[in-house]
């Protein structure tokens, strides 16, 4: 079994303890091939350290995110932009 | 009304709640659904989960994510977990979770993988084994909002003792007309069923699922081997990849 990921959904709860919006709505622009797509269509891997999350296009890593116990590393450099929707949709 | 969504967000940062066993029941051998009391829950949209977190007594913990099974009643929560063999977390939850015990939730989580009965476009849900979990929120909160958004269900399960929620499934509840349920069964079939058990295939989709030029939603669920099939298949039918959401949770499990 190589496909060890779940969707960029499992990043919800994580990412709330930094965000005041939910992030996964987000659209998410890659570094590496400029796919854009919801934050929660990435492929995350949750068996590195942290939590890993790659591009369904290019499978370059988009957004990484190291929790200590009183700090979170939030690596976004394979992330060109997010484009964050600010009002609920109906 | 932008101001009360905002200051809400603002005001309460998504923090850890104490949720406590009120009751359970069990769906299959190896799957239970808990009925949880959360004291202030906010309410939650079909399709969100919460994490759950569990402590041990020498302070070690961890946490793992569970779909939301039912519509927001109130402080009620329902979850179904299916015990994973050799799991931490799982196992836990299903058999030794007792009435009263609490454990943490924190959610309601994921704004992405949601239905919301103001939607009117047909639904099409497709799940593997325990994926069934945040798409029956889907059936239910359709029920109750007594929607007639036409829904298909194509549920993917080993065998008949396998279906979860079954006799809500199988004789038709008040306010399910217009929801449709197919089964694939990848082991074994129940007597009289026409076809060969096997996992789930183009043709499957194609006679439980509707056109493409229907442009319905399509909500996947499951274990990430199938998410990984069936989301295939549908882009394969013609379904545009913006009407596709998924839902992994993890590896394959069979
Ligand atoms: C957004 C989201 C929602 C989820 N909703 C539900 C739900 O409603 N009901 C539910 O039962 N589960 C759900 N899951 C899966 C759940 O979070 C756990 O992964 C699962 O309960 C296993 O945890 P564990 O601690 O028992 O196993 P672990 O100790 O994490 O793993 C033990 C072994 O089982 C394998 N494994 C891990 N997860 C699974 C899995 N899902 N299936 C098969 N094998 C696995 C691991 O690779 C490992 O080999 C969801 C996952 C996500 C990301
Ligand atoms: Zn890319």
């Amino acid at each position: 079994m190589t496909q060890r990921y779940v969707d960029g959904n499992a990043l919800a709860g994580p990412l709330a303890e930094v965000f005041a919006v939910d992030v996964t709505a987000a659209v998410e622009r890659c570094v590496g091939c400029g796919r854009t797509g919801p934050v929660a269509a990435l492929r995350v891997y949750q068996q590195a350290p942290g939590l890993v999350a790659r591009c369904p296009g290019c499978d370059g890593v988009v957004l990484r995110l190291v929790r200590g116990p009183d700090t979170a590393w939030l690596d976004l450099k394979g992330t060109m932009s997010l484009q964050i929707p600010l009002v609920a949709s109906g | 009304m932008a101001r009360a969504a905002v200051s809400g967000r603002l005001t309460r940062r998504l923090s850890w709640r104490v949720a406590r066993l009120v009751d359970y029941r069990d769906e299959t051998p190896t799957a239970r659904t808990l009925l949880l009391d959360v004291a202030g829950w906010p309410g939650h949209s079909a399709g969100q989960h919460v994490d759950v977190r569990l402590t041990a007594a020498d302070g070690y913990s961890t946490q793992r994510s569970y779909s939301l099974a039912a519509p927001a009643d109130g402080d009620r929560l329902e979850l179904t977990v299916q015990r994973v063999p050799d799991g931490e977390v799982s196992p836990y939850l299903t058999e030794v979770y007792s009435v009263g015990d609490p454990v943490e939730v924190r959610g309601p989580i994921g704004g992405w993988f949601v239905w919301r009965p103001t939607k009117t476009e047909p639904v099409l849900l497709i799940a593997g084994g325990s994926g069934i979990v945040p798409l029956m929120a889907m059936v239910r909160a359709r029920r109750t909002a007594r929607s007639r958004t036409p829904f298909r269900l194509l549920y993917s399960v080993r065998s008949p003792a396998d279906v979860y929620y079954a006799r809500e499934l199988a004789r038709p509840t008040r306010g399910d007309d217009g929801l449709d349920v197919t089964y694939v069964y990848t082991r074994s079939a129940p007597q009289g069923w026409s076809g060969k058990p096997g996992r789930i295939g183009i043709a499957d989709i194609n006679r439980g699922g509707w056109p493409p030029e229907f442009e319905p939603s399509c909500f996947v669920c499951g274990p990430t081997g199938f998410v990984e099939t069936a989301a295939d298949i549908l882009l394969a039918l013609g379904h545009a990849p913006g009407r596709i959401k998924t839902e992994r949770f993890g590896p394959s499990g069979g």
